[in-house]
């Protein structure tokens, strides 16, 4: 029986020739992750442990970046017992804040992931790097304590849903509509403990940016990891990024699969999903008919905070206004990507429209700072989760889209898309 | 050791956000952890709870963000056990880092109501709704997670692997 993308990889790093779904196997990893928010859990029981030192301080990268720039003084604690645990060991990846970035996008960008890797992370979107052909997957605190001592995991292997992308996607519709289309298809729980492998022609239409927001929402499908193949884009980015091509498994033909969807991408719409589950899906147009007014609109996060995602939302804003009604948040999501969006002008264009634009932090999206949502409010927001809660006031509500649709929907003050915005008496 | 107490039941795709707000994430400490544990779907639970109790719930039990926050909540609030249909696999996998009792039983799950009495025996396999009088057939875990849990979770593990070397 022949291999998954995801199997090849957990074989090559448990150093077994063949693994088939169940096996439960000791895998080497090449990279481990926390944040401020799991890393000192994480670091109190490596303690326990009775390591004295991490397995390889080149392999692990801790980044502030939930609840900072600090945001009271329990962060400020949290964010100094990580800081002081990545100086004792002289971990080699921490990022301090002015330095940092939203973990998801800043970890491909500063080229610690390539085609091949087996990551885990105790961050549950860590399964974004998928993106790049790379095993990543989120784990708990104790989880990373055991793998900063040791450099191995435990994993069950698991089985495999294929997803055939076709033809090419229309205009406003990325990669989050996309993966919105297919939570909403297959459920929150549809691939739980599985690999969602993302094969077909319709990849080639895809950015890495695209491809990162999917892989990133895998886990809003229950899955354990997101996959696409490393095609020569994925390669070319990892060499100019990560300066390595990283190793490219192709699934085998005669590879099982569980369950096979075909989707044409010409045929997705932009989609939104509504309170209080990524799967209440809904397409921007039918979410248009309900007029459904927003107090909020939320640009950023590891799933749609890259250079491209600030490029789609300008594209929207300019020359146009942020609704009387409507807070528009915009967090690009690293530094290196808010450097870019001065150089681009794309700042002027947030400003001018009326927006704040706050320096990289996970902020809103998980309901730590910088946008919280009062009782009763509502937001459209491109992150990733809109569980009660999840923003602010367990009486508040997000609905999740893309960034054309979020710019789209702080301009007119309801949510919509682009297209909304040029119909009749629809701008200011 | 036998696990004992009262049903606090609960529905579908209960997520880690529910469990344990992020909000209160700024602290590691069990006990601040469990004054706020389910407060966003169920603000009465902590009052109520009484240690040895259940949690039992639907699909996809602990979905969500990988906080392993939620689990040190639930078992820090007094609950003995979490019963629900299916598990979301980074919530089971923390569970079991640290040992807090899961068991996946769609009938015993669908069958509870709040305030039943539940009772579970581990190491014979065996769940009870002893309300209803009736007894469940539990799905045993596979052997290398049973060992990891004979151990006293993966940080004893991990350290019994390094004494080793």
């Amino acid at each position: 029986m022949g291999m998954t993308m995801t199997q090849k990889i957990l074989a090559a790093h448990a150093g077994l020739r063949e693994v088939r779904t169940g096996q439960l196997v000791e895998c080497k990893i090449d990279l481990a992750l926390g944040n401020d928010i799991t890393a000192p859990l994480a670091i109190n029981e490596f303690e326990r442990t009775g390591a004295e030192e991490v397995f390889d301080r080149d392999r692990i990268a801790l980044v502030p970046d939930h609840f900072v720039p600090n945001k009271d003084i329990a962060s400020a604690a949290q964010a100094r017992q990580m800081r002081e645990f990545a100086r004792k060991h002289n971990i080699t990846h921490y990022f301090e804040v002015g330095r940092m970035g939203v973990e998801h996008a800043l970890l491909p960008e500063q080229g610690l992931v390539a085609p091949g890797d087996l990551i885990i992370g105790a961050d549950s979107h860590t399964c974004t790097y998928g993106a790049l052909g790379a095993f990543s997957t989120g784990v708990g605190s104790t989880d990373l304590a055991s793998a900063m001592a040791t450099g191995r995991a435990w994993f069950r292997v698991p089985p495999a849903i294929r997803f055939e992308l076709t033809g090419k996607p229309g205009p406003y519709v990325g990669g989050k509509d996309v993966i919105l289309h297919i939570i909403g298809m297959i459920g929150v729980d549809g691939a739980r403990y599985a690999s969602m492998e993302f094969t077909g022609d319709g990849i080639a239409s895809l950015t890495v940016e695209d491809r990162l927001c999917m892989a990133n929402m895998a886990i809003e499908a229950g899955a354990k990891n997101g996959i696409f193949p490393a095609d020569a884009l994925a390669t070319g980015y990892a060499l100019e990024r990560a300066h390595r091509p990283g190793t490219a498994y192709a699934a085998d033909e005669d590879a099982e699969y569980i369950e096979t969807h075909v989707i044409d991408l010409s045929k997705v719409e932009p989609t939104v999903a509504f309170p209080h589950l990524p799967d209440n899906t809904r397409t921007v147009q039918e979410a248009e008919a309900l007029q459904i007014q927003i107090d909020q609109a939320v640009i950023g996060s590891c799933t749609n905070g890259r250079i491209e995602d600030m490029r789609a939302a300008a594209g929207i804003l300019k020359g146009r206004r942020v609704h009387e009604n409507v807070r528009l948040i915009v967090i690009p999501a690293t530094q290196e990507i808010w450097q870019q969006c001065v150089h681009e002008g794309l700042m002027d264009v947030f400003v001018d429209a009326g927006a704040a634009v706050s320096t990289p932090t996970c902020g809103p999206c998980l309901g730590g700072h910088m946008g919280i949502l009062a009782e009763g409010e509502r937001a459209v927001a491109t992150t990733n989760r809109n569980f009660v809660g999840r923003m602010g006031h367990p009486k508040s509500e997000v609905y999740l889209a893309s960034p054309p649709v979020a710019a789209a929907s702080a301009v007119a003050g309801i949510v919509c898309g682009p297209e909304y915005l040029s119909k009749e008496g629809a701008t200011e | 050791m036998k696990l004992k107490g009262k049903a606090h039941v609960y529905g579908e795709h209960v997520d880690t956000d529910v469990i344990i707000p992020a909000r209160h994430l700024n602290t590691t400490d069990p006990s601040e952890l469990a004054k706020h544990c389910m407060e966003d779907i169920d603000e009465g639970f902590v009052a109520r709870v009484q240690k040895g109790d259940f949690i039992v719930a639907g699909r996809n039990f602990g979905c969500g963000s990988s906080r392993e926050h939620a689990p040190v909540a639930i078992k820090a609030s007094g609950v003995s056990c979490v019963v629900a249909e299916s598990f979301a696999r980074i919530f089971f996998r923390n569970a079991i880092n640290t040992s807090l009792p899961v068991i996946e039983c769609k009938e015993a799950a669908r069958e509870a109501r709040p305030g039943h009495d539940m009772e579970a025996d581990l190491k014979e396999g065996v769940l009870k709704n002893l309300t209803l009088g009736r007894t469940y057939a539990i799905e045993p875990l596979p052997p290398f997670i049973q060992e990891l849990i004979e151990a006293g979770g993966l940080v004893n593990y991990t350290r019994a692997r390094l004494e080793k070397k």
